[in-house]
């Protein structure tokens, strides 16, 4: 095996006492920071009976209150600056799809560590010099494009901004162009290779020998079908726009958990019920507390993603602690006859079977009292019957392995193909109808 | 001995069958004969056309998802207990039947022919040509 490739070992593999000292200093500072120039928090501290000189050891930060989505927004749009605009130098925003868009503003110094991170988070995926990336995340407000970009540039590859969408101008950059990294969602990964398959263009033809996906969450056997039908080695990383963008943890070549890079970022694990902290190994909701960002410094902030963090040392050598692949958001997660159900758990359940393609769609509805899951599967050749008998079992076959796996009972609904949205973006997969309560 | 069929996976939805009827009405394809097996959801539309290669490449293209398989057609005539005989042969033979349709002959108005899909596909050409039914040929099926 090559030896693992580190763009920053100073940091990456700094011992945990030393680094655990340097993040300590570091969050004395950014509370005092936030403290002092943002009001929200200067408020909170102080309803939460806090002040920045009660942080003298790292396991201070659990008196801190956290920072909610609705808390960000109602700063919309400025009010989470902790510096003048005229240290800004790039404003971006989220979607704004589940209610109003956060504005994130970066300082200079600010971009220059984004950079910074993003650099670790292509090394670790393979990405050097050498390599010409295909950059098919959205330029513009959405963090994901600009913030890969820069990084890739500070490795020294060549860039290719093609941005999100017009697949087959992307299909065709990628042969001619030679694109050897992939950077994208892995839903559009999956999707692309199904429109390279169709357009009958040969893998020799390409020159892609690795993918880094992001901004959504995916299963380990989506990672095994992106790799095997775009021949490639494929890794995630995960990052979120409040508190930077993409590039807060990112795959080694060990695909076992994301390094979170600890010298920018605290990263807890709590109980999203109740708020306590809980133990590594245990699966809860993530808590990020930005050290090192100037323009917005965010404490305590609650992703809504479901993960667990993993102590153990990494044989790639990093000391970074690593969170498992994300289950799910606390706030994609449907409460189905109450239970908690994830849609990357069906996806899970339609990779295991090899009749089946992870497109899928889930519509919840409520008859009376009685919350009612469809999922609708696209059918294909290799499964589909004249005999009828053959499509119930399978449709029998796919609501047993939902029984099985997420303890509800689904209607399976057989779709034709093509028909289940293939989102360029963010896959949007489910429907919940039932009216709010 | 055998014909080729073809099946399509439909969902139900209004005007989808239109459609490919419509695909088929425009490339010249003659439908033969046509069986509809449904369930709430989706139809499985079976289909025996005059050029069935032609026919699912064409479907195929408009994005259907397409399956060819054999099945047997055989005379029967067309009076009452016809189907029965046939019937019979099979059941004392312990041959089940997945599914069947039938359709008229243009030539001959006391023959129908019945299209039939059996798990046991040679068994049962053999019993019907031991009772010296009359196989339709691939060619003649589909320029019937």
């Amino acid at each position: 095996m090559t030896p693992h490739r580190i763009w920053n070992s100073e940091f990456e593999t700094m011992p945990r006492d030393r680094l655990r000292a340097l993040q300590l200093e570091r969050l004395q500072t950014v509370v005092r920071t936030a403290h002092e120039k943002v009001p929200f928090y200067r408020d909170l501290f102080k309803r939460g009976g806090i002040a920045p000189a009660d942080i003298r050891s790292l396991d201070d930060i659990r008196k801190l209150p956290f920072t909610t989505k609705a808390d960000l927004q109602s700063g919309y749009p400025y009010g989470f600056f902790a510096v003048p605009m005229k240290d800004v130098v790039r404003i971006h925003s989220s979607s704004g799809t589940t209610g109003r868009p956060t504005v994130v503003g970066y300082t200079r110094g600010d971009i220059d560590r984004w950079a910074e991170l993003i650099a670790r988070l292509l090394t670790a995926g393979g990405v050097t010099s050498e390599d010409v990336v295909q950059i098919a995340f959205g330029y513009g407000l959405f963090t994901g494009g600009f913030g890969l970009h820069y990084g890739a540039e500070r490795v020294g590859a060549a860039v290719i901004p093609v941005s999100s969408g017009n697949t087959q101008r992307q299909i065709m950059v990628m042969r001619d162009f030679g694109s050897t990294a992939l950077v994208c969602t892995p839903s559009y990964a999956l999707y692309l290779a199904e429109a390279i398959a169709e357009k009958g263009i040969a893998r020799s033809e390409l020159a892609l020998r690795t993918g880094l996906f992001g901004a959504e969450p995916w299963s380990e056997n989506m990672r095994r079908e992106i790799e095997s039908r775009l021949r490639i080695s494929a890794t995630d990383n995960y990052g979120l726009s409040e508190v930077m963008g993409p590039g807060v943890s990112m795959e080694c070549a060990c695909k076992s958990g994301m390094h979170v890079s600890e010298d920018h970022f605290i990263a807890e694990i709590i109980d999203p019920d109740t708020g306590e902290a809980l133990p590594p190994g245990r699966s809860g909701e993530l808590v990020l507390t930005t050290l090192t960002k100037e323009a917005i410094p965010v404490v305590r902030y609650r992703t809504r993603d479901i993960t667990s963090l993993m102590e153990e040392p990494c044989a790639c050598g990093r000391t970074f602690v690593r969170m498992t692949k994300p289950s799910g958001r606390t706030d994609d997660m449907l409460i189905i006859r109450g239970v908690n159900v994830f849609p990357s758990q069906i996806e899970t359940v339609l990779m295991e079977m090899e009749e089946t393609e992870p497109h899928y769609r889930l519509i919840v509805t409520r008859e009376g009292a009685l919350d009612d899951l469809e999922v609708q599967v696209e059918v294909n050749e290799k499964f589909f019957s004249d005999e009828m008998r053959v499509m119930r079992a399978i449709e029998d076959k796919i609501g047993a392995g939902i029984r099985s796996a997420l303890g509800v009972t689904a209607r399976v609904k057989l779709v034709e193909p093509r028909t289940i949205e293939r989102s360029e973006g963010k896959a949007k997969r489910v429907q919940d109808l039932r009216k709010p309560q | 001995m055998f014909v080729k069929q073809i099946s399509v996976f439909m969902e139900n939805r209004a005007g989808r069958l239109e459609e490919i009827t419509g695909i088929l009405a425009e490339n010249q394809i003659n439908i033969r004969a046509l069986a509809l097996a449904d369930t709430s959801d989706f139809g499985i539309l079976r289909l025996i056309v005059d050029s069935p290669d032609r026919a699912a490449a064409i479907l195929r293209k408009a994005e259907f998802t397409v399956r060819e398989n054999e099945v047997i057609a055989t005379e029967i005539e067309d009076r009452p207990g016809g189907l029965h005989d046939i019937l019979t042969l099979f059941s004392k033979a312990g041959i089940s039947i997945e599914y069947m349709y039938a359709f008229l002959e243009r030539k001959h108005d006391d023959r129908a022919v019945m299209i039939i899909r059996v798990e046991a596909a040679a068994k049962a050409v053999k019993i019907l040509q031991d009772a010296g039914k009359h196989l339709l040929t691939a060619a003649e099926t589909y320029t019937l």
